[in-house]
């Protein structure tokens, strides 16, 4: 066991900084330091920054077109590029569907779809969950019918993040209504720009607009667009939110998180003093920094266990529902830090980047919007009941 | 011992549940919300000819002889449909402040009309610095011949774009963070040298920052004592504390009542989700912690008029300390138990979540009153 990084970890750690140092738009960083809304292209320009350099699918084997860094050598890019401010790389393509693709797609949907991802021309989306069908997603009702040489598919996807700016969707649909839930299941692959597709909007709590409703009326998709075996779709899903759920603990996002806190109480005051020279306040900011410790951690456990051959397993459930849970303390313990500055509403400047002055101070205005936005990370990708659900039964065998 | 409503208060509290049934539905409210003031006048006039406005002043002071009870059975209906009319602002910090410190010109001439629905108040106190500290004041008001000047600037004014009047505290002697030395003004909201920010809040009100630039005032401006104000003014502030406290109380089982609907009829995996043991405690905790949340409001309620300073006191901070904790745990749980949909703008969850998020913070975060709290009750 140790702890320290080698000689050539150190060197790829300055490769690494180097080329987000020279790389990243400078004007993202700002926006992401100071917690704003990000539009569809300061997402592109670094995400096509990294895919020219080869470092977008980060997570994929060579052969396929990544890296094929080590788990230390992912370990070390995703908390550099936290740290300077880089903004978390959109899951959709490169960690969600291009795995799926090329561990189930075949040869000519690899060629089609992978570069694409790996160059971040293609933005993607998922169609999971349904307006019936939440927690429980094997109940899903979109119907996709084999008419030929395509399906014809009806019905809706719901919470689409990011639908509004993607060029094509993974979608789960029914192909077999009579087998059981899980098992007439299919994995689809749909252009957003096929006639009979509309996004609808739904706006957030705290006033933004980041997932959609998708509706299907009479699709017509290539049967070429099957992932895989039709039926097979349930298998498929749970391999994609295994690895969804290992990214979702958001360590390095944290960590940045405790570090903002700390500018934050250095500016605030309290009866004079500085709001981080507050004991109680001091303690509960120790607290959270322990809690995203102890996350860490257990990451770091698990990607030694994954370096030596292992797979994630159900114990990936338990980083999801902490990593979930430390994310929202920050956001609520950034509203207790500035105080009365939390009330006020600024969606221009929150949302669009306006060219307006900050009511309190920059950091103020994000506060509550962040805090009511992040209530979804304990309810998405599973939520945290059943998380627990899968802990108990897969794990202490319940 | 009896804790139960007179005849009269079951009225007033039939009369104003019946007024939020009415005219407060869901989609009406975002209707309000969108208007340029962010309330509707008719409401305002409502409330003044149901005789809502005088309600809790007394006979002497032009009104119908209540108390915090009534002002607290409104509350806590305005808070379960998240009434937008500026209610705090006006009647309870502004008309608290002329009932308990205003002399008689100063009530004839501001709260008769208030208690008419003619005049609006907005009571400015917080500072970029202070956070809760109402004696860390920073606004200035100096002597001038026989009035005074004030200078400096005030945050997060609530009700300031519709206000008639604007009281504010304002230092007149000592040092920045000096309990001495602080007096509050009724200045006109029209005075020459008043800019303002307008800017809606979190919750669909209406706040702004108040620049006060060499406002002149005369020595009639004064409400109570110069240099003394800030007895006044924070028994006005507790005061305020309980009837939030109220409000969060009609905003809480207004969550609850929705939440538990949802999970009655929401399905997943075949039944429906309120068949779970794991959301069935949790709504059994949401029920206990509003239940906790109304005994605290009522304490406080019936406390605040106390003679005893330490035990008002330790009534505001104690019931703001519960309504905390409890509004926190039932807002976040309501979100929660209505999964993806609690966090969209669409259904009102999300928006009884964020007023309790922002009386959270509001005259003093739970943290502060705690700390509060525990210097009144351990001093011994």
């Amino acid at each position: 066991m140790d702890l320290a990084f080698s000689r050539d970890d150190i060197a790829f750690r300055d490769e690494v900084q180097a080329f987000v140092r020279t790389n990243l738009p400078q004007d993202v960083a700002q926006k992401v330091a100071h917690g704003k809304h990000l539009e569809r292209d300061d997402y592109m320009r670094w995400q096509q920054a990294l895919g020219r350099k080869g470092w977008l699918a980060y997570t994929w084997p060579k052969k396929h077109g990544g890296p094929g860094w080590s788990v230390t050598q992912r370990y070390i890019f995703e908390n550099v590029c936290a740290d300077l401010n880089a903004p978390g790389i959109i899951p959709f393509g490169s960690k969600m569907v291009g795995p799926v693709i090329y561990t189930f797609g075949n040869e000519a949907q690899k060629q089609r779809f992978l570069p694409g991802i790996r160059e971040s021309t293609v933005w993607w989306c998922q169609g999971y969950s349904e307006p019936g069908s939440g927690s429980d997603l094997a109940s899903l009702r979109t119907r996709a019918v084999r008419e030929g040489d395509h399906y014809m598919v009806n019905g809706s996807k719901t919470w689409t993040t990011m639908g509004h700016w993607a060029d094509w969707i993974f979608c789960l649909v029914r192909t077999n209504p009579d087998a059981k839930p899980q098992e007439g299941i299919s994995f689809l692959l749909i252009d957003m720009k096929t006639p009979g597709i509309t996004v609808k909007p739904i706006i957030m709590a705290d006033g933004g607009h980041e997932v959609n409703e998708v509706f299907f009326d009479n699709v017509r998709v290539p049967a070429e667009n099957l992932v895989g075996k039709e039926g097979e779709g349930w298998t498929y899903a749970k391999f994609l939110l295994a690895n969804e759920r290992l990214g979702i603990a958001a360590v390095p996002q944290s960590k940045r998180g405790v570090e903002a806190l700390k500018q934050i109480a250095r500016s605030e005051t309290s009866g004079g003093r500085k709001l981080i020279e507050d004991q109680e306040f001091r303690n509960r900011l120790a607290d959270l920094e322990i809690q995203v410790t102890a996350l860490e951690y257990t990451e770091l456990r698990a990607l030694s266990a994954m370096a030596g051959g292992g797979a994630p397993g159900p114990e990936v459930s338990f980083l999801k529902i902490r990593g979930s849970e430390i994310q929202q303390r920050i956001t609520e313990l950034a509203v207790e830090a500035v105080g009365y500055y939390a009330m006020p509403y600024q969606p221009a400047l929150l949302w669009h980047g306006a060219n307006e002055e900050p009511i309190g101070p920059e950091y103020a205005h994000v506060a509550a919007p962040r805090y009511f936005n992040a209530r979804k990370t304990t309810i998405y990708g599973g939520s945290n009941e059943i998380q627990r659900n899968v802990i108990s039964k897969m794990v202490l065998g319940l | 011992m009896d804790l139960s409503y007179s005849d009269e208060q079951k009225q007033i509290k039939e009369g104003v549940e019946r007024f939020v049934r009415e005219q407060y539905a869901f989609e009406t409210r975002r209707k309000i919300a969108a208007t340029d003031r962010g309330w509707l006048p008719e409401n305002w006039a409502k409330f003044a000819e149901l005789g809502w406005l005088g309600m809790s002043f007394s006979e002497d002071d032009g009104g119908f002889g209540g108390g915090m009870v009534e002002t607290a059975i409104l509350m806590e209906a305005f808070g379960s449909g998240l009434v937008l009319e500026p209610w705090l602002p006006t009647v309870v910090l502004g008309g608290g402040l002329l009932a308990a410190g205003g002399n008689a010109a100063q009530k004839e001439a501001l709260l008769a009309p208030m208690i008419a629905g003619e005049k609006q108040f907005a009571v400015a106190w917080v500072e970029k610095q202070s956070r809760y500290n109402l004696a860390d004041v920073a606004v200035t008001a100096k002597r001038n011949g026989s009035g005074f000047t004030v200078s400096g600037h005030k945050g997060v004014v609530y009700n300031a774009a519709s206000a008639d009047t604007i009281f504010v505290t304002a230092r007149t002697a000592g040092g920045q963070r000096d309990e001495k030395g602080i007096t509050v003004f009724a200045v006109d909201a029209r005075s020459k040298g008043i800019t303002r920010r307008d800017y809606p809040t979190q919750d669909a009100l209406r706040a702004s920052e108040v620049t006060f630039d060499n406002v002149s005032v005369g020595s009639d401006a004064v409400v109570g004592q110069v240099d003394n104000g800030l007895a006044l003014f924070e028994d006005t502030i507790d005061r305020a504390i309980v009837a939030v406290c109220a409000e969060a109380v009609g905003c809480m089982d207004a969550l609850n009542k929705q939440t538990l609907e949802y999970i009655k009829t929401r399905k997943q995996f075949g039944v429906p989700i309120g068949k779970f043991q794991v959301l069935q405690h949790r709504m059994v905790d949401c029920f206990t912690n509003a239940q906790e949340a109304r005994s605290m409001t009522l304490m406080a309620t019936l406390k605040i008029d106390d003679a005893d300073a330490v035990t008002r006191k330790k009534a505001a901070s104690g019931a703001k300390v519960q309504i905390g904790k409890s509004g926190k745990f039932i807002g976040q749980s309501a979100v929660q138990m209505h999964g993806g949909m609690g966090v969209t703008d669409e259904l009102s969850v999300s928006h009884y979540f964020k007023r309790l998020t922002m009386i959270d913070t509001m005259f003093g975060s739970p943290q502060h009153h705690l700390t509060r709290y525990g210097s009144l009750s351990m001093a011994a």
